[in-house]
């Protein structure tokens, strides 16, 4: 059918099925993909446009209904439009900026009818578009102050980059909607569907897909068609996880096929493909997979237990035994969808005798890694591009669709695209391990902690991913940000036909510290002391050893804790004051970067000949902000302005390894790096011009300048030769942190620099329906130096925003909840009014100081919350999230 | 016929109407149900039927018309007995959702927890059900059979759903309770509308979502309402979980479900019975 309408001011007309979705018209036919897909659903509002002036979601909407109508989309250039741009920019409303189109429409609609909105009016006109990376915060700021802009954007001078507030790099692209991993391909190739198991555990044969691919004209690989090892995982000791399964499948939502068929052609009916299933028995908690006689799920793990991580230090069960104090808990949490707005996505061609693959990734390295374990290809042979990065939060550090577009391109030679919809993001990659914790903590008659036992079993599903990782960071860290002379902590990963459990911000840490901070209340309670002055009585100080036995240097979760004090005091005084109000706190300390493994970042920074000062900043920025920060700290080392450096984003083929972006280690590592590469870049400059250290450096065309005390010397960057890089002046600095591996009593150097922080939460608990309404969160995290506060800030509310997710609503089910109104996660109106206390304890290690946020801001949020919540009512959550079902039963009890 | 009708007049759509036929309205349930771009099967469009989309008032007391959406039943002016309706409409989804989505779909869709239904029953709402034999009509409460089921024949289309004027009376609540503040299916919701003359309640009907098959109201509660004072309504929550039988699933149990919407009820009156004085 011929549809015509009137395009963001222009005639269109497109021949497609009438009932074909608005967003795929758009996207396909008209080729304005700034409109995304996040659920196919109307759950999240990512593909939101206006028709006729009201904002819809386009994959609701079918295409037939918008003849004769007027469609607006974010690439429409109205005044409304780039007012909200460049306030969203202005604001840092952007993070990963999948969900900015859907906000920069629905916030589009609303300026329409309320050129001047409250935030109330604004949350409740953004309330139908999800963001997970921003908590809203940024986002209702920016549309309540969406107004013409006089000047443009201030950017720092040189030498005062460190420490702005300097609006994103890449903002500019967010706010237009961006390139992600589904938006770039080329042209008349194939499109890549996975056939998924609808089983958590069988074994399963083909039937004759040779005849069946015939028929419905498509191609069709399986596992035998890979010609690697079918094997992948992110910690290669502990690869496990085949590209598409092998006769057996091990959870809901594994691969087990790939049908390939021709772009542009219609989709082809994949209910008839021919495969039969033998259904086994499930292993569905780690209780029933630790049976002695469980099924294995891998030959080689017994008792089906992945990995045990312990720490180690003096004896508890002695120190307890003589404690005044002893307080103990059992906690348990579930299954946390990462939820990040864009489904993963990417498309692969072959460049020569180079398969090359864009797709959204947190770790082009690894991927590089694995992928070409998986293809047998050498490392030369194969290209990773990231796209830009719909949000991640650890999931997509391990690779998804990379290996199966890959095989696809590698075995027709022809481009490929693959596109996840929402339930097969959901069922088919990893999530946060659910835990069962149990143990005690006790302290002497002063309040001060004597010894801790801590016993945690992860559920870290069917594949190894990075159980191991979460199995070793929760012994380390289940202490809290607290001195603690005697502790014994055990985390074990268990392996069921759950979800593949794996990594999500913080690593196991958010969870352990729910049940350290609610016990820490209870002392606090049994000991008469206040709750904050429990803490800081307790706090690491520096040359206080950890329970890893490492001096501590640079701790500041004493200057966290103090800076909380006052408004910690005029909340437990309001709280007084108001029936139902409870006012929770709770720490947090974090390990930057590996745990007691390498994890080096390379950055090479060079300037042309013809003048471009090019940084190749391999961090990828998933949205925390990396490619803004770590041009901040190379711009002060070196000298010369922000607004001057050209970007050169990861790419294997391209830029030096930056790492993964996982472990709160990029401003830290990565920066550490790129501050070196700035100081080695300015000492040949000052050095080839006979300049001091204090000289002023000046970049105007193909000629740097240094000026100091009159002196002024000049370099004319045309004169000079360039190199294989193309640069007349270049640096390539590596930096990797100072770090032990653990013995085995778990003692050791793990990490170089710890961040720090706390949290207070102000709530209201209608204790009749056991609902909960946050009122205000109050959030000081030490970070060392605030590279950027309006990026730093912006990590604190997302972060507090997925740990209120995770205590109050959020809870993923196989098979039940893979879709986003099942699985809730925060809309605009469950944020709470947030203030961010920024505290600069300085690191030596850091750069300029810099300590890491991104995993720090999440931890103290859900024990927090339920501090608060008991402080409330006296209700105990010990089953999150604490949804009002289960506060309402937890306040009966704890009246009975 | 073409695979997709947008039909001139409800005379096409009805001869359309065959077997396997889907009838599209808002499509903010018919989308989500396909992993496809497209919606399989033939369709007819009921939204290209403007006597469809309209709130007029008759008579009888007032109709609105099956494809009337969430966003135009909150712009409308309507009468106090109707506000739980509008409160209801504006917490329904997000505004694309009540841009789309129309109150016929939200009956023909029957989910348990159908944000539609309480704020109709309360208003003793009966639909109107075309077909090529003729039209008839149907009280709401026994249009809506249970989960996805409804009294529809294939043959038939929801055209409208009326309100006889003496229910337009009184004033009315709408209350709901999930588990965050925006797109939110209920965990229990109730809608209450009261009559009082002399502080006194003359008639009270009280209707209770998500804590059964289908919504319903609760007739033995409410005949104890009536005759209280304004001042001290009150009902009794063992006459509450007699009348209810909820489901525990993964948003509450029915434990849960039972108190909440016995507390709900006594907000809900209590907001009615003050709005009323």
């Amino acid at each position: 059918m011929r549809i015509s309408f009137t395009l963001n001011g222009k005639p269109a007309s497109f021949e497609a099925p009438p009932s074909l979705r608005l967003s795929e018209l758009l996207r396909e036919n008209a080729a304005l993909r700034g409109t995304k897909i996040g659920c196919d659903a109307g759950d999240c509002g990512a593909c939101t446009v206006m028709l006729d002036g009201a904002s819809v979601c386009a994959c609701l909407t079918p295409a037939a209904r918008a003849e004769g109508k007027h469609v607006e989309t974010v690439e429409a250039e109205t005044e409304t439009l780039s007012h909200l741009r460049a306030a969203f920019h202005r604001h840092g409303a952007a993070q990963c900026g999948i969900c900015t189109p859907g906000m920069l429409m629905a916030a589009s609609a609303l300026l329409t009818e309320t050129p001047s909105p409250t935030p109330d009016q604004a949350k409740a006109a953004l309330g139908g578009v999800l963001c997970r990376c921003t908590g809203y915060t940024k986002i209702i700021a920016a549309v309540c102050d969406a107004r013409p802009l006089t000047t443009a954007l201030a950017m720092p001078d040189a030498g005062a980059a460190v420490g702005a507030a300097a609006p994103r790099l890449d903002g500019a692209a967010k706010v237009a909607g961006d390139v992600f991993g589904a938006d770039l391909w080329q042209s008349g190739g194939l499109v890549v569907k996975a056939i998924r198991s609808p089983h958590p555990s069988a074994r399963f044969s083909f039937g004759d897909i040779e005849l069946w691919a015939k028929a419905q004209g498509l191609e069709v690989f399986t596992a035998a068609d890979i010609p690697g090892v079918n094997r992948f995982g992110a910690i290669p000791p502990f690869a496990d996880q085949p590209a598409l399964a092998d006769q057996v499948v091990r959870l809901r939502g594994e691969a087990v096929a790939l049908v390939a068929y021709e772009d542009g052609s219609a989709p082809p009916d994949l209910s008839d493909f021919p495969i039969s299933w033998e259904v086994m028995t499930p292993l569905l908690s780690p209780a029933e997979a630790m049976v002695p006689n469980a099924p294995r799920l891998h030959e080689t793990r017994p008792g089906n237990i992945l990995i045990k991580g312990v720490v180690r230090r003096g004896d508890a069960k002695a120190a307890l035994a003589n404690s005044a104090h002893i307080a103990s808990a059992n906690i348990e949490t579930a299954f946390i969808e990462h939820a990040y707005i864009e489904p993963e996505a990417g498309a692969a061609w072959m460049d020569g005798n180079v398969l090359v693959i864009r797709a959204c990734t947190q770790a082009p390295i690894m991927d590089r890694d694995e992928t070409a374990a998986v293809l047998g290809l050498p490392h030369n042979r194969l290209r990773i591009i990231p796209s830009a990065v719909g949000g991640g939060f650890g999931s997509k550090l391990d690779v998804s669709l990379q290996p199966l577009i890959g095989l696809v391109t590698l075995k027709t030679g022809r481009p490929c695209r693959m596109t996840y919809g929402r339930a097969e993001s959901m069922a088919s990659t990893t999530k946060r391990h659910p835990a069962q914790m149990k143990g005690r903590i006790g302290c002497d008659a002063s309040g001060r902690i004597t010894g801790l036992e801590f016993d945690g079993v992860f559920d870290t599903g069917a594949y190894a991913s990075w159980g191991p990782t979460v199995a070793n960071r929760v012994p380390v860290h289940a202490s809290g940000p607290y001195f603690t002379p005697h502790y014994v902590a055990e985390a074990q990963a268990v392996h069921t036909n759950n979800p593949i459990a794996g990594a999500f911000r913080g690593f196991g840490v958010p969870q352990a510290a729910i049940w350290q901070e609610t016990i820490y209340d209870k002392l606090a309670e049994q000991v008469g002391m206040d709750r904050l002055e429990f803490r800081l009585l307790n706090a690491l100080r520096n040359g206080q050893t950890t329970v890893t036995g490492q001096d501590l240097h640079a701790a500041g979760i004493a200057e966290c804790l103090t800076a909380l004090r006052p408004f910690w005091q005029r909340a437990l005084a309001a709280a007084q004051a108001t029936p139902g109000r409870g006012v929770g706190i709770a720490s947090c300390w974090y390990g930057c970067g590996n745990t007691g493994l390498p994890n080096p970042s390379t950055i090479r920074l060079g300037v042309t000949p013809r003048g471009a000062l090019v940084l190749h900043q391999g961090a990828t920025d998933i949205g925390q902000g990396s490619n803004t920060v770590i041009t901040q700290i190379a711009a002060d080392a070196l000298g010369l302005p922000l607004n001057q450096f050209q970007l050169v984003g990861p790419d294997t083929f391209l830029t030096p390894d930056g790492g993964k972006t996982s472990a709160s280690r990029q401003t830290y590592v990565t920066g550490r790096a790129a501050h070196a590469a700035g100081a080695v870049l300015r000492a040949d400059i000052l050095r080839r011009l006979n300049m001091g250290d204090r000289a002023q450096l000046s970049l105007s065309g193909a000629t740097i300048t240094a000026r100091e005390k009159g002196q002024i010397a000049s370099l004319a960057l045309d004169a000079m030769e360039a190199n294989i890089h193309g640069y007349a002046l270049m640096a390539e600095e590596t930096y990797d942190p100072p770090t032990t591996g653990l013995d085995e009593n778990g003692q050791g150097t793990p990490y170089a620099v710890y961040g720090y922080g706390a949290q207070m939460v102000e709530l209201d608990v209608d204790a009749t329906l056991g609902t909960v309404k946050l009122a205000k969160i109050t959030a000081a995290h030490d970070v060392g130096r605030a590279i950027n506060t309006l990026l730093a800030t912006g990590q604190i509310e997302g972060g507090i925003a997925q740990g209120l997710g995770l205590a109050l609503m959020e809870e993923y089910l196989p098979g039940r909840t893979e879709n986003l109104h099942d699985y809730l996660i925060p809309t605009t109106g469950d944020i709470p009014e947030i203030e961010s206390l920024l505290i600069e304890v300085p690191d030596t290690h850091g750069p300029f100081g810099a300590k890491g946020l991104g995993e720090h801001v999440l931890i103290p949020t859900a024990p927090a919350i339920l501090n608060a919540i008991r402080h409330a009512t006296g209700a105990e959550i010990t089953r999150l999230p604490a949804l009002p079902h289960r506060v309402l039963a937890a306040i009966q009890k704890a009246r009975s | 016929m073409t695979a997709y009708l947008r039909p001139a007049n409800l005379n096409e759509a009805l001869r359309a109407l065959g077997n396997g036929t889907r009838l599209l309205a808002g499509g903010t349930d018919l989308y989500p149900a396909t992993q496809n771009a497209t919606l399989a099967g033939q369709v007819i469009d009921l939204t290209s039927l403007p006597e469809m989309r309209d709130i007029t008032k008759t008579p009888e007391g007032l109709r609105l018309g099956a494809c009337t959406t969430w966003a135009d039943i909150t712009g409308a002016k309507l009468p106090p007995a109707l506000r739980a309706l509008q409160q209801a409409a504006a917490e329904v989804g997000g505004k694309q959702i009540q841009n789309a989505g129309t109150i016929g779909g939200n009956l023909c869709n029957a989910s348990p927890a159908a944000d539609g239904v309480p704020p109709l029953l309360a208003v003793d709402a009966v639909v109107e059900l075309a077909s090529t034999r003729g039209k008839r009509l149907l009280a709401l409460g026994e249009f809506m059979q249970g989960p996805r089921k409804t009294a529809r024949h294939p043959d038939e289309i929801l055209t409208a759903i009326l309100i006889p004027e003496a229910a337009l009376a009184g004033r009315s609540q709408f209350l709901k309770l999930g588990a965050r503040a925006y797109l939110v299916i209920s965990i229990a919701m109730v809608a209450v509308r009261i009559t009082a003359e002399n502080g006194h309640i003359i008639s009270a009907a009280l209707a209770v979502g998500a804590c059964s098959a289908t919504a319903q109201r609760l007739g033995l509660v409410e005949a104890v309402l009536v005759g209280q004072p304004l001042a001290s309504a009150s009902i009794d929550p063992a006459a509450v979980a007699v009348a209810l039988s909820p489901v525990d699933d993964l948003r509450a149990t029915a434990d849960y479900r039972i108190q909440a919407a016995t507390e709900l009820l006594r907000r809900a009156i209590t907001l009615t019975c003050r709005a009323l004085t």
